[in-house]
């Protein structure tokens, strides 16, 4: 049974504590200051938190005295010689049949550390962080030095080697609107899911790409999309342009993975080599940002319906949580306990977790809600924390 | 300089620093060796000034902004201020 519960907000991170039956919040840390995620590495205990620095670039903090002081960890930068393919925000006037002759490059720079991931015991001090503008990098000591993953960035999906002279084919990676904060529209990798049977085997989710695995350690990458639909492309089964806004795998069935994306529900039962959408568009079931997964039965998951594309709100003033049990044959709607009029929230990608019979999230409006049955009945934690990005148990 | 940077740094705090003279790059960069990861706050990994923040020698804004080779002189005075809005 987790015993703390970590927030990334607004405006710091905040640790609820477990007491009995009731959790409290302590004193907000890195007060002030945006924490896209935070999460202990459940091998140390170490816990960390991704600083979104509005002026001084983004930073990873870490506590390795479970929350009572943080650190800055050394920064992650790109290297010398890391470019990427410029995209723009598509323009009304932009003619997909005439793009420019020539891609415009720029050195890339962090932006945003969107996700942290943890190695297994296996590896001790490997750490991953996905960030926009689309790269991923690897720790294995513990966070003190960092290692961009080459064959991810000069994926050619992404315009082949962005190191070393020009790039010679097509960038397939669409910008995602997360990054227009820092003044750019590039990808960005907000999911990583690390196998627990073989730490080689690992899936990544960019935003606006698609899903990516490696089988071997991260030295090949191939685009694992088949079955997924596009509502918005003239192409909708194309390799790339899927918008996952978030996947998550179950850790006793690590070939059952979910995948909650800007155009409804997909679930793979087998390792995401094809995918299917089970969303049920009349019971609410469509849009939505987090996904949860059991973490025995791949075939339970949990999502947040929300009234998208324009709104992305709760659907008609109502809260709700949707629980399949049967792979996305069928879901529940979840309520008890939940606002059903007045209720304005939208829970973000990295805004809901499970850990056993126990569920939390938490919303932009600063409400946060937690269920220690599957889902059954939810109870609010708080109303008045800053806007909720992640919520992760310890 | 702008307050926000004492709360990272606190070893920078009520204290005016004198740095040799040199290129405004230069400077942080000794800054840097008194506070150690403050030019990474400052500057982007390309060492161009991070959008949000602008120097001053003196009252005369710094004008490059990606090497940062305006020059300090003896007796000058680098300023560094943050953009502040939001809520």
């Amino acid at each position: 049974m987790s015993d703390i519960i970590l927030l990334g907000t607004r405006k710091g991170c905040v640790i609820l504590d477990r007491s009995g039956s009731t959790w409290r919040p302590r004193r907000i840390a890195h007060a002030g200051v945006p924490v896209c995620y935070a999460a202990r590495d459940p091998r140390d205990g170490t816990l960390w938190a991704s600083l979104d620095h509005g002026h001084w670039g983004p930073k990873l903090s870490r506590s390795r005295d479970d929350g009572a002081s943080w650190d800055d960890a050394p920064s992650i930068k790109y290297p010398q010689g890391a470019r990427y393919i410029v995209k723009y925000l598509p323009t009304p006037d932009f003619d997909p049949a005439a793009p420019t002759a020539r891609p415009e490059y720029r050195d890339a720079t962090v932006f945003k550390i969107w996700n942290i991931a943890f190695g297994d015991a296996t590896q001790p001090g490997r750490l991953y962080a996905g960030t926009i503008p689309g790269g991923l990098f690897v720790s294995d000591d513990g966070g003190e030095t960092w290692q961009l993953n080459h064959p991810l960035w000069n994926h050619a999906s992404r315009g082949g080697d962005l190191f070393d002279g020009d790039a010679t084919s097509e960038n397939h990676w669409q910008g995602t609107p997360a990054s227009i904060d820092y003044g750019v529209f590039e990808p960005g990798i907000h999911s990583i899911v690390v196998d627990p049977r073989d730490p080689d085997h690992i899936h990544v989710a960019v935003s606006t790409a698609g899903v990516l695995e490696t089988t071997d350690g991260g030295a090949t990458w191939a685009g694992r999309n088949q079955g997924m639909l596009m509502d918005y492309s003239p192409e909708p089964e194309g390799e790339w342009g899927h918008d996952p806004h978030f996947v998550a795998g179950c850790p006793g069935q690590p070939d059952h993975l979910w995948q909650q994306n800007h155009c409804g529900v997909f679930y793979s039962d087998d390792g995401a080599r094809s995918w299917r959408k089970v969303s049920m568009p009349e019971a609410g079931v469509q849009f939505g940002f987090p996904v949860a997964v059991d973490a025995q039965d791949g075939r339970t998951a949990w999502v947040v319906p929300a009234r998208g594309d324009a709104e992305r709100m709760a659907i008609d003033g109502g809260l709700s949580v949707a629980r399949t049990t049967d792979g996305g044959q069928s879901w529940q709607a979840l309520r008890s306990g939940l606002p059903q009029h007045d209720a304005y929230d939208i829970v973000l990608r990295h805004a809901l977790d499970v850990a056993g019979d126990t569920l939390c999230f938490g919303s932009t409006t600063g409400n946060v809600y937690l269920s220690e049955d599957r889902g059954e009945s939810w109870r609010c934690v708080g109303t008045n924390f800053p806007p909720v990005y992640s919520v992760r148990f310890g | 300089m702008t307050a926000h940077l004492l709360r990272f740094f606190p070893a920078l705090a009520d204290r005016e620093l004198t740095v040799p003279a040199g290129s405004v790059a230069d400077v942080l960069r000794a800054v840097d060796e008194i506070a150690p990861g403050f030019c990474d706050y400052v500057l982007d990994e390309r060492g161009a000034l991070r959008r949000h923040v602008k120097l001053s020698v003196n009252d005369v804004l710094v004008i490059d902004r990606q090497t940062l080779s305006d020059q300090v002189a003896d007796d000058a005075t680098l300023y560094i201020f943050q953009a502040l809005s939001g809520g």
